[in-house]
Protein backbone atom coordinates (compact mmCIF):
# COMPACT_ATOMS: atom_id res chain seq x y z
CA UNK A 1 0.00 0.00 0.00
CA UNK A 2 1.19 3.66 -0.82
CA UNK A 3 1.65 5.45 2.58
CA UNK A 4 0.15 8.78 0.90
CA UNK A 5 -2.74 6.52 0.04
CA UNK A 6 -3.49 6.52 3.78
CA UNK A 7 -2.35 9.96 4.82
CA UNK A 8 -3.54 11.77 1.31
CA UNK A 9 -4.13 12.69 -1.46
CA UNK A 10 -4.02 16.37 -0.58
CA UNK A 11 -7.26 17.29 -2.31
CA UNK A 12 -9.83 20.31 -2.52
CA UNK A 13 -12.66 18.99 -0.50
CA UNK A 14 -15.44 17.91 0.65
CA UNK A 15 -15.37 14.75 -1.04
CA UNK A 16 -13.11 12.75 -2.26
CA UNK A 17 -15.68 10.38 -4.76
CA UNK A 18 -17.44 13.55 -5.46
CA UNK A 19 -14.86 16.16 -5.94
CA UNK A 20 -11.31 14.97 -6.45
CA UNK A 21 -13.34 11.81 -8.64
CA UNK A 22 -15.17 14.69 -10.39
CA UNK A 23 -11.96 16.64 -11.22
CA UNK A 24 -9.97 13.42 -12.29
CA UNK A 25 -12.44 12.45 -15.05
CA UNK A 26 -13.06 15.97 -16.02
CA UNK A 27 -9.48 16.32 -16.51
CA UNK A 28 -9.39 13.02 -18.16
CA UNK A 29 -11.82 13.78 -20.77
CA UNK A 30 -9.68 16.85 -21.80
CA UNK A 31 -6.85 14.73 -22.43
CA UNK A 32 -8.99 12.28 -24.28
CA UNK A 33 -10.34 15.51 -26.96
CA UNK A 34 -6.64 16.57 -26.90
CA UNK A 35 -6.43 20.42 -27.30
CA UNK A 36 -8.45 23.09 -25.39
CA UNK A 37 -12.32 22.43 -25.09
CA UNK A 38 -14.29 25.17 -25.99
CA UNK A 39 -17.98 23.95 -25.34
CA UNK A 40 -18.50 20.98 -23.07
CA UNK A 41 -22.07 19.47 -22.44
CA UNK A 42 -21.75 17.15 -19.21
CA UNK A 43 -24.65 15.06 -17.67
CA UNK A 44 -24.45 13.96 -14.02
CA UNK A 45 -26.17 10.72 -13.18
CA UNK A 46 -27.70 8.93 -10.11
CA UNK A 47 -25.55 10.39 -6.65
CA UNK A 48 -23.73 12.37 -8.91
CA UNK A 49 -26.91 14.27 -10.09
CA UNK A 50 -28.59 13.89 -6.73
CA UNK A 51 -26.25 14.96 -4.18
CA UNK A 52 -23.47 16.46 -6.51
CA UNK A 53 -24.44 20.41 -6.00
CA UNK A 54 -23.61 20.15 -2.24
CA UNK A 55 -20.48 18.62 -2.90
CA UNK A 56 -19.44 21.22 -5.21
CA UNK A 57 -19.15 17.94 -7.99
CA UNK A 58 -20.50 20.51 -11.13
CA UNK A 59 -17.48 22.97 -10.48
CA UNK A 60 -15.37 19.79 -9.78
CA UNK A 61 -16.17 18.33 -12.92
CA UNK A 62 -15.74 22.25 -14.67
CA UNK A 63 -12.29 22.19 -13.33
CA UNK A 64 -11.57 18.84 -14.31
CA UNK A 65 -12.22 20.12 -18.51
CA UNK A 66 -9.97 23.35 -17.42
CA UNK A 67 -7.17 21.09 -16.81
CA UNK A 68 -6.89 21.72 -13.10
CA UNK A 69 -6.10 18.56 -10.61
CA UNK A 70 -7.35 17.74 -7.05
CA UNK A 71 -5.64 19.99 -5.20
CA UNK A 72 -6.10 23.08 -7.34
CA UNK A 73 -7.61 25.75 -5.08
CA UNK A 74 -9.39 27.26 -8.32
CA UNK A 75 -11.87 24.39 -8.26
CA UNK A 76 -14.21 26.24 -6.31
CA UNK A 77 -14.21 29.38 -8.57
CA UNK A 78 -14.12 26.69 -11.40
CA UNK A 79 -17.37 28.54 -13.16
CA UNK A 80 -15.27 31.99 -13.11
CA UNK A 81 -12.25 30.50 -14.43
CA UNK A 82 -14.47 28.65 -16.99
CA UNK A 83 -15.37 31.98 -18.05
CA UNK A 84 -11.97 33.41 -18.20
CA UNK A 85 -10.95 30.63 -20.56
CA UNK A 86 -13.18 30.73 -22.82
CA UNK A 87 -15.17 27.46 -22.18
CA UNK A 88 -18.94 27.27 -22.74
CA UNK A 89 -20.56 24.75 -20.34
CA UNK A 90 -23.47 23.32 -19.59
CA UNK A 91 -24.66 21.11 -16.55
CA UNK A 92 -27.50 18.44 -17.52
CA UNK A 93 -29.33 16.86 -14.46
CA UNK A 94 -29.48 13.00 -16.27
CA UNK A 95 -31.23 11.48 -13.37
CA UNK A 96 -31.10 8.12 -12.33
CA UNK A 97 -29.78 4.73 -14.53
CA UNK A 98 -29.68 2.05 -12.76
CA UNK A 99 -27.28 0.47 -15.20
CA UNK A 100 -25.04 3.15 -14.64
CA UNK A 101 -22.27 3.90 -11.71
CA UNK A 102 -23.49 5.45 -8.68
CA UNK A 103 -21.28 8.35 -9.57
CA UNK A 104 -21.55 8.64 -13.32
CA UNK A 105 -20.46 11.70 -15.61
CA UNK A 106 -20.85 11.95 -19.26
CA UNK A 107 -19.00 14.70 -21.49
CA UNK A 108 -19.87 15.96 -24.68
CA UNK A 109 -16.61 18.36 -25.34
CA UNK A 110 -15.89 20.21 -28.41
CA UNK A 111 -12.43 21.67 -29.65
CA UNK A 112 -11.63 23.79 -32.34
CA UNK A 113 -10.91 20.55 -33.92
CA UNK A 114 -12.21 17.86 -32.45
CA UNK A 115 -15.24 16.72 -30.55
CA UNK A 116 -15.54 13.32 -28.35
CA UNK A 117 -17.76 11.50 -25.63
CA UNK A 118 -16.32 10.63 -22.89
CA UNK A 119 -18.27 8.68 -19.88
CA UNK A 120 -16.76 7.66 -16.91
CA UNK A 121 -17.25 7.22 -12.77
CA UNK A 122 -15.70 8.19 -9.93
CA UNK A 123 -15.52 4.55 -8.45
CA UNK A 124 -14.51 5.03 -4.63
CA UNK A 125 -12.19 7.12 -2.22
CA UNK A 126 -11.16 9.62 -5.52
CA UNK A 127 -10.37 6.91 -7.97
CA UNK A 128 -11.77 6.93 -11.04
CA UNK A 129 -12.71 4.85 -14.67
CA UNK A 130 -13.62 5.84 -17.67
CA UNK A 131 -15.93 3.34 -19.05
CA UNK A 132 -16.84 4.47 -22.88
CA UNK A 133 -15.09 6.94 -25.73
CA UNK A 134 -17.13 8.07 -28.84
CA UNK A 135 -18.99 4.76 -27.99
CA UNK A 136 -16.04 2.32 -27.09
CA UNK A 137 -16.45 0.46 -24.58
CA UNK A 138 -12.81 0.91 -22.77
CA UNK A 139 -11.86 0.64 -19.22
CA UNK A 140 -8.62 2.70 -17.72
CA UNK A 141 -8.28 4.37 -14.64
CA UNK A 142 -6.15 7.58 -15.73
CA UNK A 143 -3.35 5.98 -12.76
CA UNK A 144 -0.62 5.65 -15.61
CA UNK A 145 0.85 7.42 -18.72
CA UNK A 146 -1.97 6.14 -21.06
CA UNK A 147 -1.95 6.07 -25.13
CA UNK A 148 -4.83 5.44 -26.47
CA UNK A 149 -5.20 4.65 -30.33
CA UNK A 150 -8.57 4.52 -32.54
CA UNK A 151 -7.44 2.88 -36.03
CA UNK A 152 -8.70 0.40 -38.76
CA UNK A 153 -8.95 -3.36 -37.12
CA UNK A 154 -6.28 -4.89 -39.58
CA UNK A 155 -2.75 -6.91 -38.80
CA UNK A 156 0.65 -4.65 -38.06
CA UNK A 157 -1.30 -1.31 -36.38
CA UNK A 158 -0.53 -2.37 -32.71
CA UNK A 159 2.83 -3.76 -33.52
CA UNK A 160 3.52 -0.39 -35.27
CA UNK A 161 2.52 1.51 -32.31
CA UNK A 162 4.41 -0.62 -29.58
CA UNK A 163 7.72 -0.27 -31.99
CA UNK A 164 7.45 3.24 -31.59
CA UNK A 165 6.80 3.15 -28.07
CA UNK A 166 9.71 1.01 -27.60
CA UNK A 167 11.98 2.89 -29.67
CA UNK A 168 11.31 5.54 -27.26
CA UNK A 169 12.62 3.06 -24.16
CA UNK A 170 8.78 3.32 -23.10
CA UNK A 171 7.73 0.11 -20.94
CA UNK A 172 4.05 -1.34 -21.23
CA UNK A 173 2.48 -1.90 -17.65
CA UNK A 174 -0.88 -2.69 -19.79
CA UNK A 175 -2.53 -2.94 -23.04
CA UNK A 176 -5.97 -3.80 -23.94
CA UNK A 177 -7.62 -4.07 -27.65
CA UNK A 178 -11.40 -3.06 -27.87
CA UNK A 179 -13.08 -3.35 -31.47
CA UNK A 180 -16.67 -2.83 -32.80
CA UNK A 181 -16.51 -6.02 -35.25
CA UNK A 182 -13.63 -7.45 -37.34
CA UNK A 183 -11.94 -5.13 -39.97
CA UNK A 184 -13.68 -2.15 -38.64
CA UNK A 185 -12.32 0.49 -36.15
CA UNK A 186 -10.67 -0.57 -32.96
CA UNK A 187 -9.61 1.15 -29.63
CA UNK A 188 -6.59 0.39 -27.66
CA UNK A 189 -5.14 1.08 -24.72
CA UNK A 190 -1.62 1.57 -23.56
CA UNK A 191 -1.03 2.33 -19.64
CA UNK A 192 3.06 2.74 -19.55
CA UNK A 193 5.62 3.40 -16.62
CA UNK A 194 7.56 6.31 -18.41
CA UNK A 195 6.52 10.12 -19.14
CA UNK A 196 5.34 10.03 -22.89
CA UNK A 197 7.06 12.33 -24.84
CA UNK A 198 5.77 15.27 -26.61
CA UNK A 199 5.00 14.63 -30.70
CA UNK A 200 3.98 10.65 -29.59
CA UNK A 201 0.13 11.60 -30.00
CA UNK A 202 1.37 13.10 -34.04
CA UNK A 203 3.91 10.92 -34.35
CA UNK A 204 1.10 7.63 -34.09
CA UNK A 205 -1.38 10.15 -36.21
CA UNK A 206 1.18 9.25 -39.04
CA UNK A 207 0.87 5.81 -39.38
CA UNK A 208 -1.37 4.37 -41.80
CA UNK A 209 -4.66 2.67 -40.36
CA UNK A 210 -4.52 5.15 -37.39
CA UNK A 211 -7.45 7.72 -37.17
CA UNK A 212 -7.22 9.13 -33.97
CA UNK A 213 -4.06 9.07 -30.86
CA UNK A 214 -4.42 10.56 -27.43
CA UNK A 215 -2.06 11.06 -24.68
CA UNK A 216 -2.91 11.38 -21.08
CA UNK A 217 -1.31 12.22 -18.38
CA UNK A 218 -1.58 10.40 -15.08
CA UNK A 219 -4.50 12.52 -12.77
CA UNK A 220 -3.46 10.81 -9.66
CA UNK B 1 7.90 -8.16 5.03
CA UNK B 2 4.07 -6.01 4.61
CA UNK B 3 2.84 -4.11 7.88
CA UNK B 4 0.05 -6.30 8.01
CA UNK B 5 -0.46 -6.35 12.16
CA UNK B 6 -0.30 -4.10 14.93
CA UNK B 7 1.79 -6.97 16.41
CA UNK B 8 4.32 -7.36 14.38
CA UNK B 9 5.17 -3.56 13.78
CA UNK B 10 5.34 -3.55 17.80
CA UNK B 11 7.76 -6.60 17.75
CA UNK B 12 10.01 -5.27 15.16
CA UNK B 13 10.07 -1.84 16.95
CA UNK B 14 10.67 -3.59 20.47
CA UNK B 15 13.39 -5.81 19.26
CA UNK B 16 15.24 -3.13 17.21
CA UNK B 17 14.86 -0.85 19.90
CA UNK B 18 13.29 1.81 17.58
CA UNK B 19 10.45 3.91 17.23
CA UNK B 20 7.52 2.78 15.00
CA UNK B 21 7.89 5.46 12.51
CA UNK B 22 11.55 4.43 11.84
CA UNK B 23 10.63 0.87 11.09
CA UNK B 24 7.65 2.67 8.99
CA UNK B 25 10.11 4.87 6.88
CA UNK B 26 12.33 2.48 6.23
CA UNK B 27 10.19 -0.03 4.85
CA UNK B 28 7.91 2.32 2.94
CA UNK B 29 11.19 3.38 1.27
CA UNK B 30 12.20 -0.18 0.46
CA UNK B 31 8.66 -0.47 -1.02
CA UNK B 32 7.70 2.69 -2.74
CA UNK B 33 11.44 3.16 -4.57
CA UNK B 34 12.23 6.55 -2.86
CA UNK B 35 14.68 7.25 -0.16
CA UNK B 36 13.69 8.55 3.58
CA UNK B 37 14.38 11.61 2.96
CA UNK B 38 12.44 11.87 -0.04
CA UNK B 39 9.42 10.10 1.99
CA UNK B 40 9.85 12.88 4.81
CA UNK B 41 9.92 15.42 2.39
CA UNK B 42 6.78 14.72 0.75
CA UNK B 43 5.31 14.11 3.98
CA UNK B 44 6.32 17.68 5.15
CA UNK B 45 4.32 19.26 2.38
CA UNK B 46 1.45 17.48 3.58
CA UNK B 47 1.84 18.64 6.92
CA UNK B 48 2.11 22.50 5.48
CA UNK B 49 -1.37 21.86 4.30
CA UNK B 50 -2.20 20.54 7.13
CA UNK B 51 -1.31 23.29 9.25
CA UNK B 52 -2.71 26.39 6.44
CA UNK B 53 -6.34 24.36 6.87
CA UNK B 54 -6.15 24.45 10.64
CA UNK B 55 -4.72 27.73 10.85
CA UNK B 56 -7.63 29.20 8.44
CA UNK B 57 -10.14 27.45 10.43
CA UNK B 58 -9.48 28.75 13.85
CA UNK B 59 -8.86 32.38 12.68
CA UNK B 60 -11.74 32.93 10.19
CA UNK B 61 -15.18 31.43 10.08
CA UNK B 62 -15.19 29.40 7.41
CA UNK B 63 -18.96 28.21 5.56
CA UNK B 64 -19.63 25.58 4.01
CA UNK B 65 -21.01 25.53 0.02
CA UNK B 66 -24.22 24.15 1.31
CA UNK B 67 -24.59 26.96 3.99
CA UNK B 68 -25.59 24.50 6.94
CA UNK B 69 -22.58 24.74 8.96
CA UNK B 70 -19.75 27.32 9.67
CA UNK B 71 -17.32 28.72 11.90
CA UNK B 72 -17.47 25.76 14.33
CA UNK B 73 -13.68 25.50 15.03
CA UNK B 74 -13.36 29.38 15.13
CA UNK B 75 -15.81 29.52 17.86
CA UNK B 76 -14.34 27.06 19.95
CA UNK B 77 -10.38 28.17 19.61
CA UNK B 78 -11.85 31.38 21.09
CA UNK B 79 -13.00 29.45 24.12
CA UNK B 80 -9.63 27.56 24.54
CA UNK B 81 -8.37 29.19 27.17
CA UNK B 82 -11.20 29.65 29.53
CA UNK B 83 -13.00 26.26 28.95
CA UNK B 84 -13.96 23.19 30.91
CA UNK B 85 -11.67 20.21 29.54
CA UNK B 86 -8.54 22.09 29.20
CA UNK B 87 -6.35 24.38 26.61
CA UNK B 88 -5.10 21.47 24.83
CA UNK B 89 -7.64 19.42 24.41
CA UNK B 90 -9.64 22.43 22.90
CA UNK B 91 -7.26 23.48 20.78
CA UNK B 92 -6.96 20.40 19.16
CA UNK B 93 -10.59 20.34 18.59
CA UNK B 94 -10.63 23.61 17.56
CA UNK B 95 -8.26 22.96 15.16
CA UNK B 96 -9.96 19.23 13.86
CA UNK B 97 -13.02 21.13 13.02
CA UNK B 98 -11.32 24.18 11.71
CA UNK B 99 -9.93 21.83 8.89
CA UNK B 100 -13.17 19.84 8.92
CA UNK B 101 -14.64 23.62 8.12
CA UNK B 102 -12.22 24.24 5.22
CA UNK B 103 -12.94 21.23 3.42
CA UNK B 104 -16.79 21.55 3.51
CA UNK B 105 -15.99 25.06 1.97
CA UNK B 106 -14.19 23.55 -1.02
CA UNK B 107 -10.97 24.45 0.50
CA UNK B 108 -7.15 22.63 0.51
CA UNK B 109 -6.89 19.57 2.64
CA UNK B 110 -4.91 16.41 3.24
CA UNK B 111 -7.16 13.14 3.53
CA UNK B 112 -6.24 11.72 6.71
CA UNK B 113 -7.14 9.06 6.14
CA UNK B 114 -9.90 10.44 4.01
CA UNK B 115 -11.53 13.35 3.34
CA UNK B 116 -14.86 13.36 5.90
CA UNK B 117 -12.52 12.62 8.93
CA UNK B 118 -9.73 14.83 7.97
CA UNK B 119 -9.71 17.02 10.61
CA UNK B 120 -8.73 14.51 13.71
CA UNK B 121 -5.21 13.85 12.89
CA UNK B 122 -4.17 17.59 12.15
CA UNK B 123 -6.09 18.93 15.29
CA UNK B 124 -4.36 16.27 17.21
CA UNK B 125 -1.08 16.41 16.37
CA UNK B 126 -0.36 20.41 15.30
CA UNK B 127 -1.71 20.98 19.03
CA UNK B 128 0.81 18.37 20.91
CA UNK B 129 3.63 19.37 18.69
CA UNK B 130 2.75 22.96 19.77
CA UNK B 131 2.37 21.58 23.59
CA UNK B 132 5.79 19.76 23.64
CA UNK B 133 7.82 22.53 21.58
CA UNK B 134 8.59 19.35 19.16
CA UNK B 135 9.54 20.62 15.28
CA UNK B 136 7.63 19.90 12.24
CA UNK B 137 10.70 16.59 11.56
CA UNK B 138 9.34 14.82 14.82
CA UNK B 139 5.55 15.70 14.26
CA UNK B 140 6.18 13.76 10.96
CA UNK B 141 8.02 11.18 11.91
CA UNK B 142 4.68 10.68 13.85
CA UNK B 143 2.36 11.07 10.74
CA UNK B 144 4.22 7.91 9.82
CA UNK B 145 3.25 5.86 12.60
CA UNK B 146 -0.21 7.32 11.71
CA UNK B 147 -0.41 5.92 8.68
CA UNK B 148 0.93 2.64 9.82
CA UNK B 149 -2.23 2.16 12.08
CA UNK B 150 -4.07 3.36 8.94
CA UNK B 151 -3.04 0.56 6.85
CA UNK B 152 -3.28 -1.90 9.23
CA UNK B 153 -6.68 -0.93 10.03
CA UNK B 154 -7.46 -1.02 5.89
CA UNK B 155 -5.79 -4.76 5.66
CA UNK B 156 -7.75 -5.64 8.74
CA UNK B 157 -11.14 -3.79 8.56
CA UNK B 158 -11.59 -0.80 6.87
CA UNK B 159 -11.61 3.14 6.26
CA UNK B 160 -14.55 3.69 4.35
CA UNK B 161 -17.81 4.94 5.85
CA UNK B 162 -19.96 3.53 2.96
CA UNK B 163 -18.27 -0.05 4.69
CA UNK B 164 -17.78 0.38 7.85
CA UNK B 165 -19.76 2.91 9.32
CA UNK B 166 -17.88 6.53 10.86
CA UNK B 167 -16.08 4.14 13.46
CA UNK B 168 -14.09 3.66 10.06
CA UNK B 169 -13.37 7.22 9.37
CA UNK B 170 -13.39 8.96 12.51
CA UNK B 171 -12.71 5.87 14.50
CA UNK B 172 -9.97 5.17 12.33
CA UNK B 173 -8.46 8.90 12.40
CA UNK B 174 -8.91 9.23 15.93
CA UNK B 175 -6.87 5.72 16.24
CA UNK B 176 -4.34 7.09 14.12
CA UNK B 177 -3.73 10.11 15.76
CA UNK B 178 -3.55 8.74 19.31
CA UNK B 179 -0.35 6.25 18.26
CA UNK B 180 1.19 8.85 16.91
CA UNK B 181 0.89 11.48 19.76
CA UNK B 182 1.51 8.56 22.68
CA UNK B 183 4.84 8.43 19.98
CA UNK B 184 5.56 11.96 19.69
CA UNK B 185 5.08 12.41 23.33
CA UNK B 186 7.98 9.44 24.62
CA UNK B 187 5.47 6.42 24.82
CA UNK B 188 6.86 3.34 23.62
CA UNK B 189 6.00 1.30 20.57
CA UNK B 190 3.48 -0.83 22.92
CA UNK B 191 2.02 2.24 24.54
CA UNK B 192 0.47 3.43 21.15
CA UNK B 193 -0.87 -0.26 20.25
CA UNK B 194 -2.95 0.16 23.75
CA UNK B 195 -3.84 3.92 22.66
CA UNK B 196 -5.05 2.64 19.10
CA UNK B 197 -7.34 0.20 20.79
CA UNK B 198 -8.75 2.84 23.40
CA UNK B 199 -9.87 5.34 20.46
CA UNK B 200 -11.37 2.15 18.45
CA UNK B 201 -13.18 0.93 21.71
CA UNK B 202 -14.72 4.13 22.21
CA UNK B 203 -16.54 4.76 19.16
CA UNK B 204 -17.23 1.25 18.01
CA UNK B 205 -20.43 0.54 16.30
CA UNK B 206 -20.57 4.47 15.44
CA UNK B 207 -22.65 4.72 12.16
CA UNK B 208 -22.36 7.02 9.31
CA UNK B 209 -25.15 9.04 8.89
CA UNK B 210 -24.53 12.53 7.05
CA UNK B 211 -27.10 14.99 6.61
CA UNK B 212 -28.40 15.75 3.34
CA UNK B 213 -25.29 12.87 2.43
CA UNK B 214 -22.88 16.04 3.09
CA UNK B 215 -19.50 15.98 4.68
CA UNK B 216 -20.80 18.23 7.11
CA UNK B 217 -23.33 17.09 9.84
CA UNK B 218 -21.87 15.67 12.06
CA UNK B 219 -18.99 14.88 10.51
CA UNK B 220 -17.34 18.41 11.43
CA UNK B 221 -18.23 18.29 15.34
CA UNK B 222 -17.13 14.33 14.66
CA UNK B 223 -14.11 15.77 14.04
CA UNK B 224 -13.85 17.72 16.96
CA UNK B 225 -14.65 14.61 19.26
CA UNK B 226 -12.15 12.14 17.99
CA UNK B 227 -9.34 14.49 18.39
CA UNK B 228 -9.46 14.89 22.41
CA UNK B 229 -10.70 11.11 22.16
CA UNK B 230 -7.45 10.05 20.50
CA UNK B 231 -5.57 13.20 23.25
CA UNK B 232 -6.98 10.99 26.27
CA UNK B 233 -6.50 7.61 24.71
CA UNK B 234 -3.15 8.64 24.23
CA UNK B 235 -2.93 10.05 28.23
CA UNK B 236 -4.47 6.88 29.28
CA UNK B 237 -1.84 4.51 27.12
CA UNK B 238 1.04 6.75 28.89
CA UNK B 239 -0.36 6.57 32.15
CA UNK B 240 0.41 2.59 31.99
CA UNK B 241 -3.06 1.50 31.52
CA UNK B 242 -3.44 -1.72 29.08
CA UNK B 243 -6.34 -2.71 26.63
CA UNK B 244 -7.52 -6.17 28.09
CA UNK B 245 -8.94 -6.95 24.29
CA UNK B 246 -5.26 -6.90 22.20
CA UNK B 247 -5.53 -3.90 19.57
CA UNK B 248 -5.07 -6.21 16.72
CA UNK B 249 -8.62 -7.62 17.72
CA UNK B 250 -9.79 -4.92 18.65
CA UNK B 251 -9.28 -3.87 14.52
CA UNK B 252 -10.81 -6.76 13.28
CA UNK B 253 -13.70 -6.51 15.83
CA UNK B 254 -14.68 -2.98 14.26
CA UNK B 255 -14.21 -4.41 10.64
CA UNK B 256 -17.24 -7.04 11.62
CA UNK B 257 -18.76 -4.34 13.09
CA UNK B 258 -19.21 -2.40 10.30
CA UNK B 259 -20.25 -5.33 8.31
CA UNK B 260 -23.21 -5.94 10.93
CA UNK B 261 -24.54 -2.21 10.16
CA UNK B 262 -27.40 -2.18 8.12
CA UNK B 263 -27.12 0.06 4.60
CA UNK B 264 -29.40 2.82 6.33
CA UNK B 265 -26.10 3.68 8.81
CA UNK B 266 -23.86 3.63 6.09
CA UNK B 267 -23.47 6.60 4.27
CA UNK B 268 -26.48 6.26 2.60
CA UNK B 269 -28.12 9.30 4.52
CA UNK B 270 -31.24 6.66 5.08
CA UNK B 271 -30.73 6.50 8.72
CA UNK B 272 -29.77 7.95 12.02
CA UNK B 273 -29.60 11.76 12.06
CA UNK B 274 -29.99 12.54 8.09
CA UNK B 275 -33.55 10.43 8.56
CA UNK B 276 -34.66 12.60 11.75
CA UNK B 277 -37.32 15.53 10.42
CA UNK B 278 -34.72 18.11 10.69
CA UNK B 279 -32.08 16.28 8.63
CA UNK B 280 -35.06 15.62 6.27
CA UNK B 281 -35.51 18.94 5.99
CA UNK B 282 -32.05 20.38 5.69
CA UNK B 283 -31.96 17.87 2.56
CA UNK B 284 -35.16 19.32 1.01
CA UNK B 285 -33.90 23.03 1.63
CA UNK B 286 -30.04 22.49 0.10
CA UNK B 287 -31.53 19.78 -2.73
CA UNK B 288 -35.18 20.47 -3.04
CA UNK B 289 -38.02 18.26 -3.62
Amino acid sequence: MNIFDIIGPVMIGPSSSHTAGAVRLGNLARHILGEEPKKARIILYNSFASTGKGHGTDRALVAGILGFLPDDERIRTSFEEAKKAGLEYELVDGGSKEKLHPNTAEFFLEGPENTTRVVGASVGGGRVMVSSIDGFKTEFSGEYHTVITIHKDIPGIISSVTSCLSKKNINIAQMRVFRESRGEKALMIIEADEILPEGIKEELERINGIFRAMNISPVY
Amino acid sequence: MSINSLEKLIHLAEERNRKISSIVKEQKAKEQGMTERELTDKMLKYYEVMKQAANRGVFEQIHSISGITGGEGFKLWQAAEKGLSGSVVLKASARAMAVSNVNASMGKIVAAPTAGSCGIIPGALITVTEKLNKSDEEAVDALFTAAAVGEIIARNATLAGAEGGCQAECGSASAMAAAAVVELAGGSPRQAGHAVAFALKAVMGMVCDPVAGLVEVPCIKRNGMGAAQALLAADMALAGIESVIPPDEVIKAMGEVGCMLPQQLRETALGGLAATPTGKEIQKRVFGG
